[in-house]
């Protein structure tokens, strides 16, 4: 078997009383995309975030790319690792061009400049007419594509995703998530994606993890989900969504 | 302003206080008569040759006295019950001359500070009523007021109410009990008084608006009030090396009468005439000097030019005024900038404890403003140091609080997602918290600014100079044309300053809101 792109094991996080991650273990091989779902409080962030040491698990080790996380440099680690919030996160004070930039330079990429260009046309975006422009005026989904180039920018061969299109109407996530879909492929870039919607991560994901209560369920590829939903929790979250109707229609 | 700019500035606003070729420095305290006095201390001074430096309107006799024994003033003129009461906390004792021969000795004692044999006049509380309300209630001593009393209301300073030869001793000596106590500054007593809004004002036996006023000054047929014989007040530098000024102001002894100090302070405090003027005049008509020696400092007209005229008339001191009102404002914001930033930044890191050290800071805004000047004098002394410890102590909440609460709350996604992408806390710190709290902490400066406009008038108090001066000299010569003209400029000033910080502010916030 190919190397784990990701590897966590045995990954557990409490905040105080509260359990996070209780003994999760997963892997991820290179150019996956592992969708998260679960409702709000089952865990999904938190892992995400173990993955570029935002979070530091109590318990347990992960890997990226090998490298174990608990002896990495963190600002060295995210400056690797692409990120995309559900907000977008953009800074309101910098135009975009300075905004996609914000990697390369922390980088001391000399060739700054262009490689943001080259980030936003590779996410739509004409860096004639957008790289000027401030945030604000930017719409929605403009401001999410500036994210996803920003955090492409420096081409890393990880991107994690919380959310990134959960705010947008439903016209312009699905243009997103064609173009995530479009571009993941060619770079072929390993993502976890967190998400609430079951829609997004069946057509976005090569592997999907259910999770509750800081465990998994049950992580398997879309269509083996469907097909044999490992508990009564994973079939009823699958039925209530109507999942199976939509993939059958 | 450059570091090293405001650095020179405040080198030469706080000038060598101690260089031997210093001149005399004379103050007053902030009520007419003593401006009259020191200015004719300061003329005779002048006159003899040597050279006088005039702090006028100082703070009141805490303030003035604390000055003397620190060696930031030289000379003033009080009162000798003022010593024996105020200063050295003793009892009322009837006699003048044991009061003189009590403050001389202990004052030498304690302070090394000397009292010049007395004036020649003294200065009482006067306990005064409108002639209407004396004639209709038959009141001419204060044992009739006493009588009376429980119909009165009385409109009484601060200063009167609190000691103990004021309001508390009065009630006992006579039994007297007013419907109603208020207290009232000196520069407005006269107004409500003559306007009915009170019946009895504690005034003093010289003041010139006693006259003005058509008042009846109540006799103290018990002798309550113990003398206050008005003389010259000499700190240690000049009693021990000055002795042709120690010679100079000795002439004045004995040389004022009642009659001729009232009519003195009638002119400066009812017609209105200048204080150099007075002053002047009074020294020629004692035959202390020689009138064509005397260099007049202003235009002898005593009559009331309309404010614009005179706002015109003073330009040239007004600018010097407004621009050391501006040196004041500015030093004191950038060193309270100086301070308060890191300091927010640093409890905003902290986390813990912050809003309780914030509140504790904002305690000092709440203090009166001449209560915080006063603590200053013994740990500073009078002038420029003070006024500006001061006025960095009032900048540092409005700038601090806004800065914790900039950097605290500056945009959280913007903030989690330049974590997330691998930027140090001092990047993020640098690059987007600070910038992002930018206008935030601007809007502290700007509050910090407009208080501190305001606030610095409060340094005349202290002898620290600025468009105070000219307030605090027309509320105690009862020259409202006089405290417009210091009032007017600092307004005027506050709202130069707020919008000019507001376009520094706007400029913080290059295009993105």
């Amino acid at each position: 078997m190919q190397r784990a792109a990701l590897l966590a094991e045995r990954v557990s996080k409490r905040y105080g009383a509260v359990v996070a991650l209780d003994d999760v273990s997963l892997n991820v091989s290179p150019g996956a995309l592992l969708a998260l779902v679960g409702e709000s409080g089952s865990g999904k962030s938190t892992l995400l975030r173990c993955f570029n040491r935002l979070v530091d698990p109590d318990a347990g080790v992960v890997h990226v790319d090998g490298e174990n996380l608990a002896a990495a440099d963190a600002v060295a680690l995210r400056r690797r690792v692409g990120y995309v919030p559900q907000d977008g996160g953009l800074l309101p004070h910098w135009r975009v061009q300075r905004n996609v930039e914000l990697v390369l330079r922390l980088n001391d990429d000399s060739r700054a400049p262009e490689r943001a260009r080259d980030a936003l046309a590779l996410v739509g975006l004409d860096p004639g007419k957008f790289a000027d422009r401030w945030p604000r005026e930017l719409s929605g989904g403009q401001r999410q594509r500036v994210a996803i180039a920003r955090a492409l920018a420096a081409e890393p061969k990880l991107m994690l995703l919380d959310e990134p299109f959960g705010a947008l109407d439903a016209i312009t996530r699905s243009e997103l998530q064609d173009a995530y879909a479009a571009l993941r492929t060619r770079l072929s870039i390993t993502t976890v994606l967190v998400t609430h919607d079951l829609h997004e991560a069946f057509l976005l994901a090569t592997h999907v993890a259910v999770m509750r209560r800081g465990r998994i369920e049950q992580i398997a590829p879309p269509d083996e989900l469907l097909r044999a939903p490992s508990t009564d929790y994973v079939r009823a979250l699958l039925e209530r969504a109507h999942v199976g109707a939509l993939e059958r229609a | 302003m450059t570091v090293f700019g405001a650095a020179a500035l405040l080198v030469s606003m706080l000038q060598a206080p101690g260089s031997p070729q210093r001149p005399v420095v004379v103050a007053s305290k902030p009520f007419g008569e003593s401006y009259v006095l020191a200015e004719m201390f300061s003329q005779l001074l002048e006159a003899r040759g040597i050279r006088v430096d005039r702090r006028p309107g100082l703070g009141a006799t805490e303030v003035a006295f604390k000055a003397l024994t620190t060696g930031a003033i030289d000379v003033y003129p009080e009162y000798t019950g003022t010593g024996l009461l105020a200063i050295l906390g003793e009892k009322p004792i009837a006699d003048k001359d044991s009061v003189f021969r009590e403050v001389s000795t202990q004052f030498r004692r304690r302070y090394g500070v000397r009292w010049l044999a007395p004036l020649g006049f003294q200065n009482t509380y006067a306990i005064a009523v409108r002639r209407q309300l004396a004639d209709s209630l038959h009141l001419e001593t204060l044992a009739d007021l006493a009588r009376a009393s429980a119909k009165i209301r009385a409109g009484l300073t601060a200063d009167f109410t609190g000691r103990a030869d004021g309001l508390p001793g009065l009630e006992h000596a006579y039994g007297l009990h007013f419907a109603d106590v208020r207290v009232l500054g000196p520069a407005v007593k006269y107004q409500a008084l003559a306007a009915g809004q009170v019946d009895v004002i504690d005034g003093y036996s010289t003041d010139g608006l006693i006259a003005r006023y058509d008042l009846i000054v109540l006799d103290d047929d018990r002798h309550f009030f113990p003398p206050y014989e008005a003389a010259a007040l000499v700190g240690p530098r000049i009693a021990e090396q000055m002795p042709q000024a120690l010679v100079a102001l000795g002439e004045l002894s004995g040389m004022i009468d009642q009659a001729r100090m009232r009519a003195l302070n009638k002119r400066v405090e009812v017609d209105g005439a200048p204080v150099a003027t007075v002053a002047r005049d009074a020294l020629r008509d004692l035959g202390l000097v020689d009138s064509a020696r005397l260099s007049a400092a202003t235009s002898a007209s005593p009559s009331r030019v309309g404010l614009l005229a005179y706002l015109n008339e003073q330009r040239a001191s007004l600018a010097r005024l407004t621009l050391r009102h501006i040196e004041l404002v500015a030093l004191s914001l950038i060193i309270a900038i100086a301070i308060a930033v890191p300091l927010g930044l640093a409890l905003e890191r902290a986390g813990r404890g912050a809003e309780t050290f914030i509140r504790s800071v904002g305690v000092l805004q709440t203090l009166p403003g001449i209560a915080l000047l006063a603590f200053m004098i013994p740990l500073f002394g009078i002038g420029v140091l003070p006024a500006l410890i001061a006025l960095v102590l009032y900048s540092l909440y409005p700038i601090i609080r806004n800065t914790y609460t900039g950097v605290r709350d500056a945009d959280p996604a913007a903030v989690a997602a330049a974590h997330a992408l691998g930027m140090t806390d001092g990047q993020v710190l640098r690059e987007v918290r600070l910038p992002l709290a930018a206008p935030i902490i601007m809007a502290g400066v700007r509050t910090a600014a407009v208080i501190d406009v305001g606030t610095a008038t409060l340094a005349a108090f202290i002898g620290a100079g600025g468009l105070g001066e000219p307030i605090v000299a027309g509320l105690a010569l009862s020259d409202t044309r006089m405290i417009l003209s210091g009032a007017i400029p600092a307004a005027l000033l506050a709202v130069a300053v707020d919008a000019g910080l507001a376009i520094v502010e706007r400029s913080t916030r290059p295009g993105y809101r």
